[in-house]
């Protein structure tokens, strides 16, 4: 074995989005494969979890987990790297606070298996077959994961050191992150390795964002063309980029969509979407209140519209009214 | 919970209206439900959403807010403010799941003490008739299902290392 600190890289409930940001480093990929070695990438190497499992503790440098956590396996696995490494990156969106996956808060358990294995239109089940956890024929027992009720954020499973934000990260950040680790240069633990502020503040459409900004009307990307040099907010979309950190390079409104928040908040900001709602909300142009509940009700989803890619993270954390929840 | 369970309620007034009135209504000998416990702040365009958040995530059942009377705010629009925040608040919490006899605005001037006891009183009883909220109570019971990964493994670990 060579002496090369050891890096894994492990999906959990994840698009594989994240696996692609790592290809997506483009030859900048030979200068990390050059200086460490992957011990683990499932999605691109074949390794097995024994080989894992025969490693000290902490021999691992640094893993670097993407996507939430919903079934028990990702749960193991998330224990099993923490133990073997030194340093955990929580990778991604979901990793980070929840991302996509984590929207399933908002239903219960048996509401999501249901519609998965019977409900959906593209399922045929008359059996209304359902995978089971454990099942036994001819002396031998197959196992499947356990679906737990709530998804999680990595760090409401295991503890986590630092965190990559995105869905999926710029590979910038990325390759920063890898080369800082690898110079030892690493800010305090729990910090987010982006810039701390707002997406808006380095915005190549910030000057067209008007001081005393008012909306009149709420607009969703596919009701009007969007002009592509005008502050998204000053046409009337919904932009999360006041309440939302930079480090993403601007990538959506460079192509003419508004931020929709997936660098989740600030250091400063303990619920993302309450922040992004308190900065909406506040310039809607109107003091009445039929009014002002007219122009509002152009955004129709608020907690799918501000949580889409934190909603584990927030401080509700989930839906309330929910059986199990009670 | 074993012992009598009461609502806490969180109520945030502003410093030029209905705190005022508060004090009015303890001047006044205007006897109403204890469950609340007042922060002033200056003006209620000052409550951040996070606030009221924070105070479920911290076990309160109910939150009030009040302002003063649209055109009277102290700094001319911060109630409008609060007024369009909390439109699409309630609505927010309301698909959390969160009842909206927790949430409530009021506006109340600065010489309406007998509103704010009638407001409290009233809220209290509804939130008494919806019973506890309890988040952190429930996140707790949430998080029962990952209590035992890591002492699984390390159970497994201990095995395979002998």
């Amino acid at each position: 074995m060579s002496d090369k600190p050891k890096v894994a890289l492990y999906w959990c409930a994840s698009c594989g989005g994240c696996e692609e940001s790592v290809v997506d480093l483009a030859e900048d990929i030979l200068t990390v494969v050059g200086a460490v070695d992957i011990i683990l990438w499932p999605v691109a190497m074949d390794f097995k979890r024994k080989s894992i499992e025969e490693m000290a503790d902490g021999e691992i440098t640094v893993t670097m987990i993407n996507g939430a956590i919903r079934t028990s396996e990702q749960e193991e696995m998330a224990h099993l790297l923490r133990k073997k490494s030194k340093i955990m990156v929580a990778y991604g969106s979901c990793a980070h606070t929840g991302g996509i996956p984590s929207l399933s808060n908002g239903f219960e358990r048996e509401q999501i298996l249901k519609y998965v294995y019977q409900e959906a239109p593209t399922v045929k089940n008359p059996n209304n077959t359902r995978p089971q956890t454990e099942y036994t024929e001819n002396g031998w027992t197959a196992t499947l994961p356990e679906f737990r009720n709530v998804c999680r954020a990595l760090d409401q499973v295991i503890d986590v050191d630092y965190y990559i934000p995105g869905c999926a990260p710029n590979p910038k950040l990325l390759l920063d992150a890898v080369l800082a680790i690898l110079k030892g240069e690493l800010p305090p633990k729990g910090t987010v390795l982006a810039p701390d502020k707002a997406l808006c503040d380095g915005c190549p459409r910030l000057p067209t964002k008007p001081i005393d900004l008012k909306i009149g009307e709420f607009k969703r990307p596919w009701q009007a063309k969007i002009d592509p040099e005008v502050c998204m907010l000053a046409q009337g979309f919904v932009c999360l980029g006041p309440a939302t950190r930079s480090g993403c390079g601007e990538r959506c409104i460079r192509g003419n969509m508004p931020c929709t928040g997936c660098f989740g908040p600030t250091s400063k900001v303990h619920d993302h979407g309450a922040k992004i709602l308190s900065a909406l909300a506040s310039v809607v142009d109107a003091n009445d209140e039929p009014e002002i509940q007219r122009i509002l009700a152009g955004i129709p989803d608020p907690v799918g519209t501000f949580y889409r890619y934190g909603m584990a993270k927030s401080l509700i954390r989930r839906k309330l009214s929910l059986l199990s929840s009670k | 919970m074993s012992e009598q369970w009461d609502p806490k309620i969180l109520a945030i007034f502003c410093n030029w209206c209905t705190y005022t009135a508060a004090d009015l209504a303890g001047v006044s000998r205007l006897k109403y439900e204890p469950n609340v416990r007042v922060v002033r702040v200056m003006c209620s365009g000052r409550i951040d959403p996070q606030f009221v958040l924070t105070a479920f995530a911290s076990g309160a059942d109910g939150v009030l807010i009040g302002g003063c009377h649209p055109g009277d705010c102290h700094y001319v629009e911060g109630n409008y403010k609060t007024l369009r925040r909390v439109t699409l608040l309630k609505r927010m919490l309301q698909d959390f799941g969160i009842e909206p006899d927790r949430f409530r605005l009021e506006w109340i001037s600065a010489s309406e003490g007998d509103r704010v006891q009638k407001v409290v009183n009233d809220m209290v009883a509804k939130v008494r008739a919806l019973g506890p909220l309890n988040l952190p109570g429930r996140i707790v019971e949430w998080d029962k299902e990952v209590e035992h990964m890591q002492s699984e493994i390390d159970a497994r670990e201990g095995v395979a290392h002998v």
